[in-house]
Parts: structure tokens; C-alpha cells; sequence
């Protein structure tokens, strides 16, 4: 069995600016097996948003291969591009982008809108059961707008992990949170990771974030600059336990 | 996706935009409703001249003496005497889309009654008068073909003569008049009938077998005219044409002869009189229609407006799985829900407003299962065209710019 989720063979996107041609990505090389916890880290500028637009299969190289789990992406049309985000990706983004004035439940729900195979029964019962994975069990009915920060990522995360992707696919997931909420998502993270075996990539630019990763791979200018290991992962559960209590509590 | 599916996410769309979606609909409401009704209104009025056309008799035939030349000199029509018995039976016997046909020999008199009297006009006619003219007997009986036979010193009575020879309201009916100086009983009433299209008084009349007038009052064989009804409004046509040949023939006219009579019928003036409320159905209909387009149109600048709102939407919705023909047909749905909404609300709204200008303003009003149909199918196609170029906007978003738009 391959277990490599992702297999990434130098891959090139140019983007023609007006007259100059911009090299985003000039060569990257690397793979993801089952069951990594990736952090990708980066500054601004060092193509790592061009980096994970392709590895969500949005947007494709101008050269090198991208095997998705085994499937060649550069062959793929628009819309078999879109069944491959809907069937093995799962996203997480920084502004959480949850649909407003809908229930938790109809916004985990909705990617399985677009797998004509389930039905409404179906569809419910899974996204209760990824909603329960998240512990947001009891928040079934609440619109994103009776939800705080760390709730609304958390059913951001439901949503990714109800169509069962092979990976999940997070753009700066923590952004937009304090530490502590920061921490109780990575604390998440780990577990699905840990617990359920899931693979993630997460993209960040805080080093912090990046501790509580299995594995770092470092972009700047466009190339792959550190691929490392890490060695003793910190656990998202006892950082949290350290922080000092907050004033309000 | 399939098409629940397509349904239920667009109505979850409109639900979280409930007055906008409703305010959106209205453009079609008042749409569809204006159709409704201006095409009810115009239909109405067309029908009510229709029916009072056919209360007089809208598949009657009128035939006249028509002036000729005699000897070089042309003789005034009504003068010249042509129309005889011969040719009410030629008639009678052989035009296969006649139905009926009297004979009409008229007379201008005092009609007396005790110390009334009253001006009016005595007409000789058979039967089958009636019938042609679409009059109905009030009370007693109408003549029969034995009085037209024996030539019945009796006749019947319109309301007006009525009126001013028996002001008393007593009952004509077995009383005896005089018309000049020949007593005639009175065997019936006529129904009252009104005024024609034209302001005549059609109630201001005497009937009775044309056999009297001729040969009691006139003493002459011809007639003044002969009135025949056609099997249908649409056979009058051929009945007036079977009626020409027959003519000719009894009046042994030869090819290059003139009618010396001359066949009506009121064909001509049914078509003049509908083709005005035609026009005025289609007036009403195109300032309706014009409406329509404007509501088709602000379906179209909300779902502009709705497609750049919910921009980083499309793009979450891109990225979890959607194609962009999934994008297109949800907003396109969204805009079919509108107006299909707006046309069915304003299909109710415009049968009960023409209900409501009837009992209101008395306007005869005729909803046509035409017009709901029609601004139906206009409304559900205004939805569809007005809807799919921001939906096809929609699904052609890149979902990268998409998620990242502010």
C-alpha cells in the first residue's frame, strides 16, 4: 500500500504580471504520508499561499507533477477538480467562513450537498457525528453568529472532516484567534491526528503553531529552504494547562 | 446535485433573506397581476359587446331591395318593390345555411287604445321572426302560421307601446286596439329588449302576420324586407351567398345584371366592434407586459448585487466540492424560485383585483385561462433569463479571488 498522501515533483507556477513573469513556486519537491501532521511556514512572500492553493487543488502547476493520493492533478478539468476537493480535501480557513444565519449543522452539512450519492438521512447523521468529533455536539442549531471564535473554527473543522478527506488542509487556521483558543484548536488537531489518524497540513507563519506539528517544511523565495522532522511535538493539551488562567475566568 | 437538493439550498439562501427576496418578487407580483387584470379588463369589454351584438342577433341577415336601373334610370332602393313571398319559400326551401327566414312588411301609424293613442310602427312578419330577432314573448302568445294564413286581426306588443297605451298597468293581453282604423286583439307582450347599439327603441314596435299588413293595411304583395338567420355567426358567409344566387334566380337575373337587392349581415360590424377592443386588449396587455420586463430586470440587478454579496460563499463552495454548473443552476434556481413565487402570488392578485374592479367599478371583467397561462410562462422564462447571466457570473468566479474577496 502507498501510503504517500501527497507527492509533490518539482513543482513550478509562474503568474504573468502585465508584461514580467512572476516565479511563485520554483521547484518544490516533497511528500506527505498518511498520517503526518505537516505545518508549512513561511513568510509573507515566500509562496506558501501559492503553495497551498495547489495542494488544495484550486489553482494547478505550470510544471512538475502533484499526485493528490495516487490521482495526477495537472490532467484534471474544473470540475474534476472541484469532485477532488469535495472527496479527499478538507479545508480549514482563517476567517472560518461559515455561512451566516445557518445552523452549525446545515454548514457541516453542506459539502455533502455536492455528493449526489447521500441522502438527506445521511447527510445529517454524519455531520452529527463530525459535530460530535469537534464537541460541538450540543451546538447543533446555533448560527455562527451565537458561536465565539474557537466554536466557529470548530465547526469550520467539522465541516472538513465530515466528507472523510485524506487530508486536511488548514490555512492559517489559528489567525484569527487568542492563544488559549488557539491552543484548544491544536489541541483538536492533535487529537484527530493522534487519535484518528488523520493527515494534516497545516500553513502558518507562527513558529508556536509550529511546535505542536510532527513536521516542518520552511518556504522562502519559492523554494523548500528546511524540511525537518521534529523531534518531541508539543502537546496542544499541556500548553494549554501552563497558560496562566486568563483575568476573566 | 440533484434537483431537491438545488431547491433546498436556494430556498436556505432566500430564507436568510426573506424581505429582499419578497421585495425582489413584487416587480413580477404587480407584473403578472397588471396582465391579469388589463387583460380581463379588455377581454370583458369585448365579450359584453359581443353579447349585446347577439341580443340582437348576431347571426341575422338582413335583405333589401337595392336600387336598379330601369330603362337608364337608377330608382331609389327603398322604393323599388322586388322582395315577394316567392322569394321568403325559395329561400326557405333552399339555403342549407339558413336557419330562418321572415318576411317584414312595415307600416307607420297611431296605434289607439280608449283615449291613448301613440305613434309607432306596425310590422308584418311571420313566426319565425321572433326567433331571427331574438325576441321573447312576456306574456299571452305570439301568432301562428294559421293567423299568417287567415290574416289574424291580432298582434303583439312592445314595452313602450305599452307603456303609454296602457299607463294604468293593466294587462294588454284580450284587449283590443286599433292601428289606423283595423281593430287588432292583443294576444301577447314583448319582452322588454332596450335600446340598440345604434339608440333605437327596439321596445317601440307592434308585430303581427305580415299577411295583415299586406293585405288589410298596404294591400301590396311586396315586402320591405326579409330577415333570415343563419345556422351559425360563422355560416353567415355562405348564407348570404346561397341567399345572392337564390335571388338571382327567382328575380331571373341574367349574368351581367346588378343584384336588385342587396344581402347584410352583421358580421361586419361584430369585427369592427371587436377589433377595437382587440386593440385595446393588446394596449393593455403590451403596458402589462412592459411591467413584466421591468420586475424580470430587477430580478436581474438583485442577483448581480446577491452574486457579489456572496462572493467568498461561492468560493467556500468552490473549494468543498461545487462545480461551477452547481453555482449557476443555485442561483438560477434562486431566480426561478422568485418568479415563479411572484408569478403564482400575482396570478391570485390579479383575479381577485379584476373581481374587485367589477363589484367595485361594474366593469364586465373576463379572466382568460390564456392570460394566466401566458404571464406564467413569460414570468417563469423572465426568471430563467434575467437569472442566468449573474448566475452564470457566479459559477465562472475563481474560487481563490473568490474566498480571499472583502
Amino acid at each position: 500500500m502507498n501510503n504517500k498522501i501527497l507527492e509533490l515533483q518539482q513543482i513550478r507556477r509562474e503568474f504573468v504580471m502585465g508584461t514580467e513573469i512572476v516565479r511563485a513556486l520554483k521547484g518544490i519537491t516533497f511528500d506527505v504520508h498518511a498520517g503526518e501532521f505537516v505545518t508549512i511556514m513561511g513568510s509573507s512572500g515566500s509562496g506558501k499561499t501559492t503553495l497551498l492553493n495547489m495542494l488544495g487543488c484550486l489553482d494547478k502547476p505550470t510544471d512538475g507533477t502533484y499526485l493528490l493520493d495516487g490521482v495526477d492533478v495537472r490532467g484534471l478539468s474544473r470540475n474534476e477538480l472541484a469532485r477532488l476537493r469535495n472527496r479527499k480535501i478538507g479545508f480549514v480557513f482563517q476567517a472560518y467562513n461559515l455561512l451566516p444565519r445557518t445552523s452549525a449543522l446545515e454548514n457541516v452539512e453542506l459539502p455533502l450537498f455536492y455528493n449526489p450519492a447521500l441522502t438527506a438521512h445521511e447527510r445529517k447523521e454524519k455531520a452529527i457525528k463530525a459535530l460530535e468529533a469537534v464537541r460541538l455536539a450540543d451546538r447543533l442549531d446555533h448560527t455562527p453568529s451565537q458561536l465565539s471564535g474557537g466554536q466557529q473554527q470548530r465547526v469550520a473543522i467539522a465541516r472538513a472532516l465530515v466528507n472523510q478527506p485524506v487530508m486536511i488542509l488548514a490555512d492559517e487556521a489559528t489567525g484569527n484567534l487568542d492563544t488559549r483558543t488557539s491552543y484548544e484548536i491544536m489541541a483538536l488537531m492533535q487529537d484527530l491526528n493522534q487519535q484518528e489518524g488523520k493527515t494534516i497540513v497545516f500553513v502558518t507563519h507562527e513558529p508556536d503553531i509550529a511546535a505542536f506539528s510532527s513536521r516542518t517544511v520552511m518556504l522562502r523565495d519559492g523554494k523548500v529552504v528546511k524540511d525537518s522532522i521534529n523531534e518531541n511535538v508539543r502537546s496542544a493539551r499541556e500548553a494549554l494547562a501552563s497558560l496562566p488562567l486568563a483575568e476573566d475566568y | 446535485m440533484s434537483a431537491i437538493n438545488l431547491i433546498r439550498i436556494a430556498l436556505r439562501a432566500l430564507q436568510r433573506n426573506k424581505l429582499r427576496a419578497f421585495l425582489t418578487m413584487l416587480g413580477i407580483i404587480i407584473g403578472v397581476a397588471a396582465v391579469i387584470a388589463m387583460v380581463a379588463i379588455g377581454e370583458g369589454s369585448k365579450q359584453s359587446i359581443q353579447s349585446q351584438l347577439s341580443s340582437m342577433g348576431s347571426n341575422m341577415i338582413t335583405i333589401l331591395p337595392s336600387s336598379n336601373v330601369s330603362g337608364g334610370v337608377r330608382i331609389e332602393g327603398a322604393s323599388f318593390q322586388s322582395l315577394t313571398i316567392t322569394d321568403v319559400k325559395a329561400i326557405q326551401q333552399q339555403a342549407e345555411y339558413v336557419s330562418a327566414v321572415s318576411p317584414v312588411a312595415s307600416t307607420k301609424g297611431q296605434a289607439i287604445y280608449g283615449a291613448l293613442n301613440w305613434p309607432t310602427s306596425l310590422q308584418g312578419v311571420a313566426p319565425s321572426y321572433f326567433d331571427i330577432r331574438k325576441l321573447t314573448i312576456a306574456d299571452g302568445i305570439s301568432f301562428s302560421d294559421a293567423d299568417v294564413g287567415s290574416a289574424a286581426k291580432v298582434c303583439v306588443l312592445g314595452q313602450t307601446v305599452i307603456n303609454n297605451l296602457f299607463p294604468s298597468g293593466e294587462s294588454p293581453v284580450g284587449k283590443v286596439i286599433r292601428f289606423n282604423s283595423i281593430p287588432l286583439q292583443v294576444i301577447g307582450t314583448l319582452a322588454a329588449k332596450g335600446q340598440s347599439s345604434f339608440g333605437q327603441d327596439q321596445d317601440d314596435i307592434i308585430l303581427c302576420p305580415y299577411t295583415t299588413v299586406q293585405k288589410r293595411i298596404l294591400a301590396t304583395i311586396y315586402f320591405q324586407s326579409i330577415y333570415a338567420s343563419a345556422v351559425s355567426e360563422d355560416a353567415s358567409s355562405k348564407a348570404t351567398d346561397e341567399i345572392i344566387d337564390i335571388l338571382r334566380e327567382t328575380h331571373r337575373l341574367r349574368p351581367s345584371d346588378e343584384n336588385n337587392f342587396q344581402v347584410r349581415t352583421m358580421e361586419e360590424l361584430i369585427k369592427t366592434l371587436s377589433s377595437t377592443s382587440s386593440l385595446l386588449t393588446i394596449l393593455l396587455t403590451a403596458i402589462a407586459g412592459i411591467s413584466l420586463v421591468i420586475g424580470g430586470i430587477g430580478i436581474m440587478n438583485i442577483m448581480y448585487v446577491s452574486v457579489t454579496e456572496r462572493t467568498r460563499e461561492i468560493g467556500l463552495r468552490m473549494s468543498i466540492g461545487a462545480r461551477g454548473i452547481d453555482i449557476l443552476l443555485q442561483f438560477l434556481v434562486e431566480a426561478i424560485i422568485i418568479s415563479i413565487t411572484g408569478g403564482l402570488i400575482g396570478v391570485v392578485l390579479g383575479i381577485s383585483s379584476a373581481k374587485v374592479i367589477t363589484i367595485t367599478l361594474g366593469w364586465p371583467t373576463l379572466v382568460s385561462e390564456s392570460s394566466i397561462i401566458l404571464s406564467f410562462m413569460v414570468c417563469a422564462f423572465t426568471g430563467v433569463f434575467f437569472g442566468y447571466y449573474p448566475a452564470q457570473k457566479a459559477s465562472r468566479l475563481d474560487p481563490i479571488e473568490a474566498l480571499r474577496y472583502e
